[in-house]
């Protein structure tokens, strides 16, 4: 690559402070509206190279504004960014081009056909080679499903088809990281499938992935790696298995008697022991659940039913965002 | 990182995209989204509709027998004379109007769609998504003026006969010269147009309103227009925008005078380079929030 590898071994110190091997990292990212408002406070992002990054917050909390400084849609009051080991935006002409982004939902020209709002986005890029153009409009169309509209005018696309297109776009190119904003936004479930299936196998083959989402289970399913934002902050950052390993998993066991059932779990040596509508629970131990089971009964606690739960990661979630349901402000 | 610094980063970073190769691509895309579209074709239809009107009209009050040395008199005499004053016509709103609308459509446009934000990450540079809009601007101004004329010319020699022209100045030329004046005309018509897409272009990037940024420019151009018929405001008439754009009589003289096109050109390439510094300086510098 003539561009260089700016993390190689000739200047290792100036980005000592960047994770080796990031596609994208930002280091005090703050964005500061005229009016005042706070969008992007301090941001310190790493998406490890070949990662599925999972980029989660509420509505509001700075994850698109983030995006937008990323790609150089908007310059940051303070703090600086890299992707693929660019600094954006000096280097952006250089880095772009390995970058395929959806920011903020599709956006095309409503009169052109599918086709040539691709034609016109790949016309636009000096990196694009003019032979090969109708064979990689051919291929992005089809990875997306949508060759079979490709010819019909936007404007009477629906919004699954839109998104279809805009995940299109991203892919004219092969490209090294992908920056998706919301990419199952308003497909169908066997269109959320198979962009999923499309995620995994771009990530599968090396390309690096920053995807924001309001799906949990999307997270689940297919990232590797979370950032929570919440109020403009990054409030937690790193592996999925991690994040989800720091909430412990909690028994819960359906009876009538839950005083002879705390009794039991706390001489087990369980803690934070509670009651709960149909019986107690706790936050689950070093002990296999079918000991405690065994345990209760020879305790001779009529037990109805009994779980080990894991929280899931929307708990999770909740308890990195709060409860409330108003947007941030 | 401080602010300036971020702000100025964004310029630099558009400013200098690797050179890889010279490629039309993107300015043949951007004529194609241009005149493809069908608002701005209906446009050059009733700019052409112009010329045929004043034809008809005047065929209609004058058959062609010639009375006097006035424009209609020497329109019923030779059909060039026909395109002269379409474009005459047309220099007061209509021309200026087309080129407001397509320049405002630039920037304003591709914000207001979300496709603005697209094109940037491509990436497309900012100077070189000015660069391309505004030659996408002037040409739709050139093919506007020259469509006018040619039609004008056509619709003329048709019902009047393409004979000798009589210049301002007295002297008589033949068919073919008659042309080359009219094109000289057309580029000075143009070049005053280029001035209207550059303030274009400027108020495009202001807004995510394109026809907010229409209306902006057309009132602009009229109340120059409007100052220029006030008197007492005649010390500063040279410096509007408008002034000189009546000054392509100067073309219709022998030998050619330049009187009022020498300074109506410097005017125009004056308002033309200060509107598209504006719309650099200000795009270059914008968040893209569309």
């Amino acid at each position: 690559m003539t561009s260089g590898d700016p993390r190689g071994a000739a200047r290792p110190e100036t980005h000592a402070e960047v994770g080796a091997g990031a596609a994208v990292s930002s280091s005090g990212l703050t964005k500061r509206f005229r009016g005042g408002q706070v969008a992007v406070d301090g941001v310190d992002l790493a998406v490890p190279s070949g990662s599925v990054y999972g980029f989660l917050g509420p509505n509001g909390s700075g994850k698109t504004t983030t995006i937008r400084i990323l790609l150089g849609l908007i310059s940051p009051t303070s703090g600086s960014c890299e992707l693929l080991g660019g600094a954006i935006p000096d280097r952006a002409a250089s880095v772009l081009p390995r970058v395929g982004a959806l920011v903020e939902g599709p956006a095309f020209h409503p009169y052109l056909s599918g086709r040539a709002n691709l034609r016109r986005l790949d016309a636009a890029d000096r990196a694009a080679h003019p032979a090969t153009c109708d064979a990689r409009i051919g291929q992005a169309l089809d990875r997306v499903g949508l060759a079979a509209a490709a010819g019909k005018k936007y404007r009477a696309y629906s919004l699954g088809m839109r998104q279809r297109l805009a995940i299109a776009a991203a892919l004219l190119q092969p490209r090294e990281l992908l920056i998706l904003d919301e990419p199952t936004n308003g497909l169908d479930p066997q269109g959320t499938r198979e962009v999923r299936a499309l995620i995994s196998n771009l990530a599968a083959s090396g390309v690096t992935v920053m995807l924001s989402t309001h799906l949990l289970s999307e997270v689940e399913q297919i990232c590797s790696h979370v950032g929570v934002m919440h109020l403009g902050k990054l409030v937690a950052q790193q592996p999925l298995a991690e994040l989800r390993a720091a909430t412990a998993a909690r028994v819960s066991i359906e009876t009538d008697a839950p005083d002879k059932a705390s009794a039991t779990l706390r001489r087990l040596g369980f803690t934070e022991v509670a009651p709960t509508s149909g019986g107690v629970t706790a936050e689950a131990g070093e002990l296999p659940p079918e000991k405690v089971l065994s345990e209760l009964v020879y305790d001779g606690v009529p037990v109805r039913g009994f779980a080990v739960a894991t929280p899931d990661l929307e708990d999770v979630f909740v308890s990195l965002t709060g409860e409330g349901f108003d947007v941030s402000g | 990182m401080s602010a300036a610094d971020a702000t100025a980063g964004v310029v630099t970073g558009a400013a200098s995209a690797p050179w890889r190769r010279l490629s039309t691509r993107f300015l043949r895309s951007e004529l194609g989204l241009v005149f493809g579209r069908r608002r701005n074709q209906v446009a050059l239809a009733i700019l052409a509709a112009v010329p045929v009107i004043i034809a008809v009209a005047v065929w209609w009050s004058a058959p062609p027998s010639g009375r006097g040395p006035n424009l209609i008199g020497a329109v019923s005499g030779n059909g060039v004379y026909v395109a002269l004053a379409a474009l005459g016509a047309e220099l007061g709103l209509f021309l200026p109007l087309a080129v407001a609308a397509v320049a405002s459509d630039a920037i304003a446009g591709e914000a207001n769609q979300g496709t603005l934000r697209y094109l940037l990450t491509v990436p497309v540079g900012r100077a070189r998504l000015l660069a391309v809009k505004y030659a996408g601007v002037l040409a739709y101004a050139l093919a506007a003026t020259l469509l006018v004329a040619a039609v004008g010319v056509a619709v003329g020699v048709a019902f009047f006969g393409g004979g000798e022209m009589i210049l301002l100045s007295g002297s008589q030329i033949g068919f073919l010269p008659a042309l080359g004046r009219v094109a000289l005309i057309c580029g000075y018509i143009t070049a005053c147009l280029a001035a209207v897409g550059a303030l274009g272009l400027f108020v495009s990037t202001l807004t995510e309103q394109p026809v907010g940024a229409a209306i902006a420019v057309v009132v602009f151009t009229i109340s120059n227009q409007i100052l220029g018929t006030i008197p007492q405001l005649e010390p500063i008439h040279p410096y509007l925008m408008t002034h000189w754009w009546y000054g392509f009589g100067d073309l219709l003289r022998a030998p050619i005078a330049t009187s009022s096109v020498g300074p109506g050109l410097l005017s125009a390439g004056i308002y033309t380079a200060v509107f598209l510094a504006a719309a650099w300086a200000r795009l270059g510098s914008r968040d893209i929030t569309s």
